[in-house]
């Protein structure tokens, strides 16, 4: 089976790395099925920092996990730096979130077993693009753009929130994505934490000309963002 | 180290106490198969080594000769025609020496050696017993038996080989006459008495054996028992005894003669030694059985508490057959352990339960607890446990394969 994965290793400003088109998304069964997304269309070009904000339930991380091919959409079209992956199979699917997607959640999500040097390899040791010394390299060199240089090799359990939360961004951009997908990446922070992941998090994508979506309700995060869209009752307005 | 070997082993390792547990059950499984094979087996391959030891891989009997029956041909023709009815078996073996001879040439033949029986009573200063005298050449007989090794009193086979006149006893017969080497018995057969001294006392595994056979020169058997030619039986022992139903069904057709294997002739109790095999199979697979539900619980235990990790495993780009292959490491991971130290263990044990005094003196002859050594009892626990605990790892592996990463997430989140 052939993935779509393309190299993203020649990133251009401006170029176009994420597209969906009119988005349909149902949850739930029977009586309590809800139309969450009714057609939502939305693209985001690399170097950009897009927001997408609104009430809760308005279908903004449900747009982002269909953006991040976590889910799949009831109707409408999603491309990847071009590629349609709205009708493709779990693995190439699987292949595309690897190889182009980096994620930052609201609740860290880092594995607990784990240091913090092994967290951001582990997206790098399934691409297995990098010898492993030169995963650790990266990952060294990731941590300390983020400022963990010195507790590379602490466990999950031994961070606090922001600083699992910067490990989280340091992981997201491990495999250096296209395009970065955060959903309430500063919900779990105090003030001056959520400065410095969402300043690490714009700097670091815009460094590297990526992509950044995230969905926020923090309307401070989301006026510095270049790109602000509104949602409600699963449309942007 | 693959990145889901590392990472099944993080996982089973920060459980420690479920995998403790699956480990205990794992080893409790491979090991207690191992004994218990070991004990079952022990018993049996002792009676086979015995009743081999004693009395050879198989025997030829007697001679077949075919029989003819005539019927008339229907239409009232008056034709007849002949028809095989059926085998007659003329006892004994009239010509071993052509027989030994012809029996030589198969390959998987070690030794031939022809045996004449009788019935006899034997007469000690103190008692008389019945018995059965077995005229051997002792040359031959060393080749199809162990009776050299099997003499218990001082000098071994050397005062039989001395004198025509000299015996050898089994020692619950000897007991029962209070004879000693050296010692003068009488035996009498068809009406006449002769003298003999005891040369030696053989003790052969089997108490049935021990209290009637007589062992004594094949030449002065056939002139005790007036048979100057001819034998009961031709025994053999061969190379490969568990190809002695091949061989005999070969010897069989070849050479006119019921062969009797040592299957065949042991049937009814290797019959119940099978029985004891599929009764001890049966308890050995409630032990994986139970490794393997220890093994379910654990890592079902694991997908429920990992859902996130998957989740965040799968955005990254792992894919279902990754997830799966995490946790069929971890039980690979459980089972290797277990496999090792359940062989150590069942090794042990089965090492402990050898030391078991256990007096037996009927069928078979023994003091302790018999046990049995045989690399096939471990690969067979861990095989049997590899398929069990696998199978049962299987369930939790695909479950967690197929947990939607978009649903994990979006449960966390609200």
């Amino acid at each position: 089976m052939s993935t779509v994965v393309t190299p993203a290793s020649a990133p251009r400003v401006g170029d176009l790395a994420l597209r969906c088109n009119a988005l349909q998304r149902y949850l739930g069964q029977g009586e309590g099925r809800v139309h969450v997304l009714k057609g939502v269309s939305f693209e985001a070009r690399r170097g950009q920092v897009y927001a997408i904000v609104g009430p809760s339930g308005c279908g903004k991380s449900t747009l982002l996990y269909l953006l991040g091919l976590l889910d799949q959409p009831d109707g409408g079209e999603i491309e990847i730096n071009g590629q349609p992956m709205s009708n493709r199979d779990d693995f190439a699917r699987t292949a595309a979130r690897g190889a182009h997607i980096g994620f930052v959640f609201q609740f860290h999500f880092l594995m607990l077993e784990f240091t913090a040097l092994e967290n951001v390899m582990m997206p790098m040791r399934k691409l297995g693009r990098l010898t492993p010394a030169a995963m650790e390299a990266r990952a060294r060199s990731l941590l300390d753009s983020v400022g963990l240089g010195a507790k590379t090799h602490r466990l999950g359990t031994q961070l606090s929130g922001g600083e699992q939360q910067r490990v989280a961004v340091a992981r997201a951009l491990a495999n250096q994505p296209s395009i970065i997908l955060a959903d309430e990446p500063t919900g779990n922070l105090d003030v001056k934490n959520s400065a410095l992941v969402f300043d690490l998090l714009t700097r670091l994508a815009k460094d590297n000309g990526q992509a950044v979506v995230l969905v926020t309700h923090n309307p401070e995060i989301a006026q510095r963002c270049d790109v602000t869209r509104p949602m409600r009752d699963g449309l942007f307005v | 180290m693959s990145p889901n070997l590392r990472i099944a082993f993080r996982f089973l390792t920060a459980k420690k106490r479920a995998m403790l547990m699956s480990l205990s059950c794992t080893v409790l499984g491979v090991g207690l198969f191992i004994v218990t094979q070991a004990t079952t087996s022990g018993f049996e391959d002792f009676f086979v080594r015995t009743l081999l030891g004693t009395d050879g891989a198989m025997r030829i009997e007697d001679r077949k000769q075919s029989t003819l029956q005539s019927m008339e041909a229907a239409g009232g023709s008056g034709a007849h025609i002949l028809q095989r009815e059926g085998v007659k078996y003329i006892e004994g073996v009239e010509e071993p020496q052509l027989i030994k001879d012809a029996v030589r040439n198969f390959a998987n033949v070690r030794g031939v050696s022809a045996v004449l029986r009788g019935n006899v009573q034997v007469t000690s200063p103190f008692k008389t017993e019945d018995a059965q005298i077995f005229g051997i050449k002792l040359d031959e007989h060393r080749l199809v038996s162990e009776l050299e090794r099997k003499i218990t009193t001082p000098g071994g086979l050397g005062k039989f080989l001395e004198s025509t006149s000299a015996v050898l006893i089994g020692r619950v017969l000897a007991d029962r006459l209070q004879l000693s080497v050296n010692d003068s018995i009488v035996i009498n057969a068809r009406g006449e008495s002769r003298r003999y001294h005891l040369a030696g006392i053989y003790e052969s595994g089997s108490r049935d054996i021990d209290k009637t056979r007589i062992y004594l020169d094949l030449g002065e058997a056939r002139s005790l028992l007036r048979r100057p030619t001819g034998a009961t039986f031709v025994q053999i022992s061969l190379h490969a005894p568990n190809r002695a139903r091949e061989d005999a069904a070969h010897m069989e057709e070849v050479l006119g003669h019921s062969v009797r294997p040592w299957q065949e002739r042991e049937k009814e109790w290797l019959s119940v030694f099978r029985a004891l095999r599929v009764s001890s199979a049966i308890t050995v697979t409630v032990f994986t059985l139970i490794a393997s539900l220890a093994m379910f619980n654990t890592l079902a235990m694991i997908v429920l508490e990992k859902t996130k990790d998957i989740a965040i495993l799968r955005s990254m780009g792992y894919e279902r057959r990754d997830i799966t292959q995490i946790f069929l490491w971890q039980a690979a991971i459980v089972l290797g352990i277990g496999a090792l130290l359940g062989g150590l263990f069942g090794a042990a044990v089965t090492w402990g339960v050898s030391l078991v005094p256990l007096p037996i003196n009927t069928l078979f002859k023994t003091q302790t607890f018999i046990v049995s050594w045989s690399v096939w009892h471990y690969v067979q626990a861990i095989a049997t446990a590899v398929v069990m605990v696998m199978v049962a790892s299987l369930v939790p592996a695909r479950r967690a394969a197929r947990l939607e990463p978009g649903d994990i997430v979006r449960g966390t989140a609200q």
